[in-house]
């Protein structure tokens, strides 16, 4: 028995109150996730209006918070309409896949490494769903299916505006893989293995903080080029800005998705936004330090500890105060008690020790997580398209070389630390 | 029967249908799918072999690249519905008794050595990627790097095809 067939064999003889726990930690993945997905979208309106000197959404509830939900039940309730002579079967199949794609991505991602202080029926709680030693490897198996998606939406939509988003889709995600996957070959070499959890270990801050992690890479090699190649591969590969070619609208409409529309449209949506969180928790897991806390675990940075308190309470203090004084009854009503409740979740912190403690690697993670995420609206308020050729030349002729001469280089510095 | 056993059944049948669905499909785009369908069990197959490392290329180089390139060049040249011929003189006189021949040979390579070859139950059958790869660069180094020249000429013969007509 080698150790796969060992470790399948005891999975699946595991009592059914194992199942049950996936089970749960699944739908609730999903549904934290969905509801993210939901106020990113409220989130990049939000802060792409303020950067272009605009209010943004307003109207639907306070600060246009039930926007999402808006949003959401608009697009259930229009009509579904499928064009005339579409392939129907991969017209329905290529939404389906670009959503349970980048939704089966997420399932490989640790949020924290201890489990949950309780047990469930005896089984540990553990941060992820699934914790394989080749969780990077997954990941770019499911990036390389990612392709499907918006290739087979453009060719079976029977329509030459999302052909042509399909075909540069195709070509662009084919040509950005390479140096994706190449950017990140450095990052395991130091640490030796595909797994997530082995790589963010590797990173530890506990000594030096966040020098030690890979983006400055005290214990090995710095990979600040590898996260740069990794960072604007990534953004192609997820059709963002300013790499958003396959829809750009100027040229081809709305590229591979112009005759989608009602929820098949919100399922491309939902995909785009998901690959967004995977590629920021990947971003923070691969290069800066996971969920390490960018300080030392010296006794004298201790303070940092009281961090997340010391965002969330005076958050949900202002968030109480701007809502007593909002035009609403509505917002005057709803405000404060969101704000109350962000607040009571600080004070907890700092009255729960142990709590305090738990919270800090799940903290520390999303926060950078969030960085991220705030980096990809950002980029989407601030540059402009790039031209296609010009598109095909940094991916060839700038990051693959760029990507191959850091794996070269690492590997180099690796050999040469590891020699007796 | 075991749980792996049961999920090596199912991952089997799915890239044999997969593999009829292929030669079956009219439209080029529904075979290049089936095709997908069939690399992708493999893959699964390789896990359940404990090739962890093998299944994710599977995936990344023949799902993923490979096969997008044959949906791309599909789209870009439009291919429409195939039609159907009956039987062409070769594929009866040569092609059938070759395909029976290549059957048989397999049951009967099957049946005489089947218990002698490495299964899933087998300890170590495949390595772990560490091992693999020690493997691959040294008593594989030659096959290894002269597959990788060919590739190499395989690309240049494309770049040089693409380039001649500015010449």
């Amino acid at each position: 028995m080698n150790g796969f067939i060992s470790h399948l064999t005891s999975t699946l003889s595991e009592g059914t109150g194992f199942w049950v726990l996936t089970f749960i930690k699944i739908l609730l993945l999903l549904f934290i996730v969905l509801t993210v997905n939901a106020y990113l979208t409220w989130f990049e309106r939000k802060v792409v209006a303020h950067m272009q000197s605009r209010i943004g959404p307003h109207r639907v509830g306070p600060h246009g918070l039930l926007q999402p939900a808006a949003d959401g039940l608009k697009f259930l309730f229009k009509e579904d309409v499928m064009p005339a002579g579409v392939d129907k079967f991969v017209y329905l199949l290529a939404p389906f896949l670009a959503l349970t794609l980048s939704l089966a991505s997420l399932a490989v991602i640790p949020f924290g490494p201890q489990p949950l202080p309780f047990p469930f029926f005896g089984h540990q709680i553990n941060l992820w769903i699934t914790n394989p030693d080749i969780g990077l490897l997954i990941l770019f198996a499911i990036t390389a299916l990612g392709v499907y998606g918006v290739a087979l939406a453009g060719w079976a939509s029977n329509s030459k505006y999302p052909l042509l988003g399909g075909l540069r889709s195709s070509a662009q995600m084919v040509s950005y893989e390479l140096a994706l996957t190449m950017s990140v070959v450095g990052v395991v070499l130091m640490a030796n293995s595909f797994s997530l959890t082995d790589i963010i270990n590797q990173q530890d801050s506990s000594k030096y903080g966040f020098l030690g992690w890979n983006i400055i890479g005290i214990h090995s090699f710095t990979q600040v080029v590898g996260f740069l190649c990794f960072f604007i591969s990534a953004i192609a590969e997820t059709n963002r800005v300013p790499f958003d070619l396959p829809e750009a609208e100027s040229e081809l409409v709305a590229g591979f998705h112009t005759e989608y529309s009602s929820f098949k449209f919100a399922m491309f949506f939902i995909a785009e936004y998901t690959s967004m969180i995977t590629v920021s928790a990947l971003c923070t897991i691969l290069f800066f330090g996971g969920w390490h806390s960018p300080f030392p675990a010296a006794p004298f940075w201790h303070f940092t500890h009281y961090l997340p308190s010391v965002t969330l309470l005076p958050f949900g203090l202002w968030v109480i105060y701007d809502g007593i004084k909002y035009e609403t009854i509505w917002g005057r009503l709803v405000l404060p008690l969101i704000g109350a409740v962000i607040t009571a979740i600080g004070a907890a912190l700092l009255i729960f020790p142990a709590a305090n403690e738990f919270i800090q690697a799940p903290f520390w993670l999303l926060g950078k997580v969030f960085f991220f995420l705030f980096f990809y609206v950002w980029a989407r308020g601030t540059l402009p398209r790039f031209r296609y050729d010009q598109l095909m030349n940094i991916g060839w002729k700038l990051l693959l070389p760029v990507s191959i001469v850091n794996v070269i280089i690492t590997a180099g510095v690796v050999l040469l630390r590891t020699k007796p | 029967m075991s749980a792996p056993l049961i999920i090596f059944f199912v991952l089997a049948a799915l890239a044999v249908i997969g593999a009829v669905s292929l030669i079956l499909q009219k439209h080029p785009i529904h075979s290049a799918l089936s095709l997908i369908v069939v690399m992708v069990a493999l893959a699964g197959l390789y896990l359940l072999m404990g090739a962890e490392f093998v299944a994710a290329v599977q995936i990344i180089v023949y799902g993923g690249a490979i096969m997008v390139l044959f949906v791309l060049v599909i789209m870009l040249l439009n291919a429409g519905e195939e039609e159907r011929t009956d039987f062409s003189k070769l594929a009866k006189f040569g092609g059938l008794p070759l395909a029976l021949a290549l059957t048989g040979l397999l049951a009967a390579a099957m049946v005489r050595h089947g218990s002698s070859i490495p299964n899933l139950e087998t300890p170590g059958a495949l390595a772990p990627t560490g091992q693999l790869s020690t493997l691959l660069f040294t008593t594989f180094v030659y096959p290894f790097e002269l597959t990788s020249f060919l590739i190499l000429v395989a690309i240049m013969g494309a770049l040089v095809l693409a380039q001649r007509e500015k010449s």
